[in-house]
């Protein structure tokens, strides 16, 4: 059971199709006017589209006959900026989302929701006298009160420091751990999701790009579009010099020849775009023996070594490759043991697995189904 | 100082406040929360009493209810007696030269309710009813207040709207305003000023409370 969504609209443009796992934590990330925060106001019905189809656990919450109102969806709703009623107290802020319940038992309730996202001991405090974390618990106390079945969060975790933030990424996971609810956490942050979600929805003008588990939508981006939300630089192009056989095949880049995993339908045309992910492009020390052992070797000047804190971004000038620059990313104390410097003479190694065949970007032709991954979250 | 006088401006300013503000809350948030294209012009007609010579509204309004009009002939024919020249008819025109003063604020108020706060009530699966009597209502609650009280205040000093349509009958549409313009033509300064003192007074009281009452309330939301 999960979450089937179809939603199609002119303004904000939206053609969206996707499937969303149950019990997991799924990230819908694109750039800011991509539709995001679109796409989880229309699943709580705050929004009506030309044509939307939503369905939570086989329970049709949009069709072409049915709009079930906002209160009768099973949600929780954390928008950006918590939308706390500042009237109210944390507690009755919590209350609120209890008015089935009868007085004793609400109050109760509403106190173990607020135990539940830490924030025990505010009660009596109203919004303004709260710090943007102690909101955002607030706001997520409220959001799980009524036990929903889906629980919608917007970028929950911008307006907050970095140290909040990061203390807000384990209650998160914590308290998901504990309800298992269905979670669609919106957000532009790539690595926010890549903590958080199991699974990515991939976002660009409206459009889903590409959805699947995280590790792997963040590592093998299927289509150009998708390496570049994916902030991925190095996307190249190459020739094919034999079409796919036996799951390999054999591209022409400049004068390199390299070797990557394909199917046959990954090289339709005579050439085709790839991509490496920075942390892939492995330095090959030049004092081994390494024979023929080396994969895809290609050997590069250093042109630019920027230290980024505990890590090296390296812009390099593959060999007869006057117009490309390909980054690798390293440890620092990678760049001592290797002497990488200005002016460098180095070869890199581009492992045949992690080269990464792109395919031509196009809308999704029928509904993304996610697929689930056995690890929980 | 002319007691009766005073009498009926309150009872004028009550009249007004209770047939007033339920139509201006309830027109107001449509205004607030609603986009269509006709939009500004509904607007500029409910702000008109503002800009609008009180000549020129009183004269509409003893027009709309004159013995000859729809609306005037249908009193009549229900109370017996015509609406211009009459404490109800008086009632009439200030509910429509105060709709400025009520409406506006309470707009005002309802829009700066955010969209998110306004939502969360759905999200927390609040009616509409409940989320008004929770969310909204509460939250407006300055906006209603100041409306109220100016709009109590400016029925308690309206002048020429009210000699156009209500004229100068004692006990009926003399209202304490004509009064003091009454007194002051008749050289009766002391009556004039008293009542002038009065008026000037209680709007003072009234305004003050009304500032010091949306001050509290609003610091309590305000962000640290």
């Amino acid at each position: 059971m999960s979450l089937v969504l179809e939603l199609r609209h002119d303004g904000p443009l939206l053609d969206f199709r996707a499937e969303i796992p149950e019990g997991r934590i799924t990230g819908l990330v694109g750039p800011s006017g991509s539709g995001k925060t679109s796409i989880l106001r229309a699943v709580a019905g705050l929004l009506r589209l030309r044509h939307a189809r939503v369905a939570m656990d086989g329970d049709i919450w949009d069709d072409a006959v049915v709009h079930r109102l906002t209160r009768e969806r099973s949600i929780g709703f954390v928008p950006q900026h918590y939308g706390l009623f500042p009237h109210m107290t944390a507690l009755g802020n919590v209350e609120t989302a209890l008015t089935h319940l009868s007085r004793v038992p609400r109050r109760v309730r509403a106190a173990r929701c607020l135990a539940l996202a830490h924030v025990e001991g505010l009660e009596a405090r109203y919004p303004g006298e709260l710090s943007g974390g102690q909101r955002q618990r607030v706001a997520l106390a409220r959001a799980i009160a009524r036990e929903p079945h889906l629980l919608l969060l917007d970028e929950p975790f911008s307006a907050v420091d970095r140290s909040t933030r990061k203390r807000l990424y384990v209650e998160l996971r914590r308290l998901h751990e504990q309800l298992r609810t269905t979670v669609v956490l919106v957000t532009h942050d790539l690595d926010e999701a890549a903590q958080l979600a199991s699974h990515l929805c991939l976002i660009s003008h409206g459009q889903l790009v590409q959805a699947g588990p995280t590790a792997e939508v963040l590592t093998r981006p299927r289509t150009e579009r998708a390496a570049r939300l994916l902030d991925i630089p190095n996307v190249f192009e190459a020739a094919v010099e034999t079409p796919p056989s036996e799951g390999m095949v054999h591209l022409r880049w400049g004068p390199h020849r390299l070797s990557a995993v394909a199917a046959a339908a990954d090289c339709p045309h005579s050439t085709v775009r790839w991509a490496v992910l920075p942390t892939n492009v492995l330095l090959a020390r030049q004092d081994k023996p390494w024979g023929d052992h080396l994969e895809n070797p290609v050997p590069a000047v250093v042109e630019e070594v920027i230290e980024l804190g505990a890590d090296v971004v390296v812009w390099l000038r593959p060999g007869g490759l006057p117009d490309t620059r390909l980054q690798i990313r390293l440890p620092i104390r990678a760049v001592r043991r290797y002497a990488v410097a200005r002016g460098a003479e180095v070869t890199v190694c581009l492992r045949v697995a992690d080269i990464i065949l792109l395919g031509d970007d196009e809308p999704p032709p029928a509904p993304a189904v996610i697929p689930a991954v056995s690890s929980p979250v | 100082m002319d007691w009766t006088a005073i009498a009926l401006s309150a009872e004028l300013a009550l009249a007004t406040l209770f047939l007033l503000m339920p139509l201006a809350i309830a027109t107001a948030r449509w205004l607030a929360i609603t986009e269509f294209k006709g939009k500004p012009w509904i607007e500029g007609l409910l702000a008109l009493p503002l800009v609008l010579p009180p000549t020129v509204l009183g004269y509409y309004l003893l027009v709309a209810m004159g013995a000859h009009s729809p609306l005037g002939r249908a009193f009549e024919a229900l109370a017996g007696q015509t609406l211009a020249f009459s404490f109800p008819g008086l009632v009439v025109a200030s509910v429509v030269f105060n709709i400025p003063f009520a409406v506006q604020p309470v707009q005002r108020a309802f829009e700066a309710i955010p969209l998110d706060v306004r939502e969360a009530g759905q999200c927390c699966g609040l009616t509409f009813w409940q989320a008004l009597r929770k969310v909204e209502l509460p939250l407006a609650w300055p906006g209603i207040l100041s409306a109220a009280v100016m709009t109590f205040a400016h029925t308690l000093g309206e002048f020429g709207v009210v000699l156009m349509v209500g004229g100068n009958i004692p006990g009926e549409t003399k209202t304490v305003a004509i009064a003091i313009y009454d007194k002051t033509q008749s050289f009766d300064h002391a009556s004039a000023g008293a009542m002038s003192l009065l008026l000037l007074v209680i709007s003072l009281v009234t305004i003050a409370i009304s500032y010091g009452l949306v001050e509290r309330l609003m610091k309590r939301r305000r962000a640290p």
